[in-house]
């Protein structure tokens, strides 16, 4: 198994924050992972996007210029990195905030209003783990629970509470795909 | 030894040096290695260290030159830029025999170039850099992993050859995140031996003990005495890493991060039924020749890949001379390599094709494409400029 991963949406969606919490997600179930943001100057409001590799083997080069999985939650980022899917790769598409739909054939997309789903939870902040558990469920990549053992490390400062609607979040876009 | 865990490469770093005892570290900040002088700011004091924003990278390599003389693990951190500040500090360190540890987390050059990761110090770092004839030993890690573990490494060799050494990690390395644990335990800088050169004022019953740069009329001595401590690190301290290095058609030579991306070309090439090996070489200077020599009789051709333009290529043209052809996939000025590049560019190199391969007299029509989907990622490339 490798794959790489490409999250991408606003600056405060969490998309960075989504993308270190797979990253130790999948160290905790033993497999191999690394992270890498994008960086350099960025305006308030403007775009950021991290790449992820989970793999049994070894993770070669951390930029993942071939993603086998994008998610993307914002508007902007959807024509920026859906080009670069591998054939037969998976989009994921936080329907909540993006109007337009791929163009692609060759790709799976998987549409999760990820806004909504974090609303009901009870946060519109938590949308970034909404879109993670659609991921897990689709791709196996890790598993929910080292996810959530990964959440206690990652968010070291959180309040017991906040973990907790975290790990309904995630839930919830778990349950939200088929 | 500890567990696996998640951490980013400029911490890895930090930690690892000082874990290896360094208990001095002076440094001005400069992307993309900012979280080296954060992490020892955070933490320096807590192990009875020292840590020192200095006013400039010159001001910060000459209190390294000053902390080095006490035989205390001294070092610094800096980008392409900062570095080529440093140079004369450390050819002022390298001419007073004093070890050190300078790190070099590259960025895009020349001037001050872009954030982006790249590796075109290459040529600075393994020549020396400043004036005069002088090398240090330079470390280039390809992990995390290895960007933590190098520091011990770094020391133990400087103090062994009384002579600065280098760690050349590229950007990238420093900004990712990786499972990483260390492989040694910390190291106790009470309990390491006193160097009797070391400017001490405790010292009892010796005379006053001196550091100077500068040596007056015995300078000839001085340049042939470490050329021989040189001659010697180039015979026992060459390392390296081999990947399907035997049985292989093409054999990759890369250092850093694009080493990684030629182990995906290594797998990629397997499904293909290619046979392609990969040798990296870890000290870049002394450069493992030697070993290369030997492997390259066995191969078809070698491809050289680096994240500049033709400098790590001239190194492994001296090693192997004329018994087999050389070629160049570059990625100069933060471009960055993928298995699928390297593999076509492999190709090219065994069926005589150009794609791919850097000719520096008709470059520009066949290295377009390297550069052209790079840009359009935005991986990293879309930042300019910028300390």
């Amino acid at each position: 198994m490798y794959q790489g991963i490409r999250i991408a949406g606003f600056g405060g969606q969490g998309v960075v924050s989504a993308g270190i919490l797979l990253a130790q997600a999948g160290v905790e179930d033993k497999k191999n992972a690394s992270w890498l943001p994008s960086y350099g100057p960025e305006m308030r409001g403007g775009t950021a996007n991290c790449s992820v590799v989970v793999t049994d083997g070894e993770v070669y080069t951390p930029i993942v210029s071939a993603p086998d999985t994008v998610i993307v939650m914002n508007e902007p980022s959807l024509p920026k990195f859906e080009p670069l899917i591998k054939r037969g790769g998976l989009l994921i598409l936080n329907s909540s905030l993006i109007n337009s739909r791929p163009t692609r054939k060759d790709i799976t997309a998987v549409c999760v209003p990820c806004n909504e789903i974090a609303q009901k939870v009870g946060m519109d902040r938590i949308a970034n783990l909404v879109a993670l558990g659609a991921f897990i469920k689709l791709t196996g990549a890790v598993t929910l629970e080292s996810v959530e053992h990964a959440m206690k490390k990652v968010y070291k400062r959180a309040k017991p509470e906040m973990l907790e609607l975290n790990k309904k979040a995630l839930q919830a876009g778990y349950d939200a795909v088929k | 030894m500890t567990q696996k865990a998640l951490r980013k490469g400029n911490e890895a770093l930090a930690e690892g040096a000082i874990r290896a005892g360094v208990r001095f570290f002076a440094g001005y900040p400069i992307t993309p290695q900012n979280e080296v002088p954060e992490y020892m700011a955070a933490h320096m004091a807590d192990n009875g260290g020292a840590f020192v924003q200095a006013e400039s990278e010159v001001a910060a390599i000459n209190m390294v030159y000053g902390a080095a003389a006490t035989g205390t693990r001294s070092m610094t951190s800096s980008s392409s830029p900062g570095i080529s500040l440093k140079q004369e500090g450390i050819t002022y360190l390298a001419s007073a025999d004093l070890p050190c540890l300078i790190v070099n987390v590259m960025r895009g050059g020349p001037g001050l170039g872009s954030i982006s990761g790249a590796q075109g110090d290459y040529f600075q770092a393994t020549r020396g850099g400043g004036n005069g004839d002088y090398h240090v030993i330079v470390l280039a890690p390809n992990s995390v992993e290895e960007l933590g573990n190098f520091p011990k490494l770094a020391f133990d060799l400087a103090e062994k050859y009384r002579m600065p050494c280098m760690i050349l990690a590229d950007g990238i390395l420093g900004q990712m995140m990786e499972s990483m644990s260390f492989n040694f335990d910390p190291v106790d800088p009470n309990k390491l031996g006193k160097f009797d050169w070391a400017v001490d004022i405790n010292k009892q019953g010796r005379g006053k003990s001196k550091v100077f740069s500068y040596k007056g009329d015995n300078l000839i001595a001085d340049v042939v005495e470490r050329a021989k401590r040189y001659g010697l690190i180039e015979k026992t301290e060459a390392r390296y890493e081999e990947r399907n290095c035997e049985d292989c058609d093409i054999l990759l030579v890369a250092y850093g991060l694009s080493s990684r991306a030629c182990l995906e070309a290594v797998n990629l090439a397997k499904d293909q039924g290619l046979k392609v090996g990969l040798f990296r070489p870890i000290t870049l200077w002394p450069f493992p020749s030697k070993r290369l020599a030997e492997l390259a009789k066995k191969a078809k051709g070698i491809l050289v890949v680096e994240q500049s333009l033709g400098q790590l290529v001239q190194d492994v043209k001296l090693a192997v001379g004329n018994s087999v052809p050389v070629g160049l996939n570059a990625y100069p000025a933060g471009g960055q390599p993928d298995g699928e590049k390297i593999l076509t560019a492999a190709q090219s190199l065994l069926t005589g094709k150009k794609e791919g391969l850097f000719d520096l007299q008709e470059h520009a029509a066949n290295f377009a494409y390297n550069c052209e989907r790079d840009t359009k990622l935005g991986v990293q490339g879309d930042a300019k400029g910028g300390k």
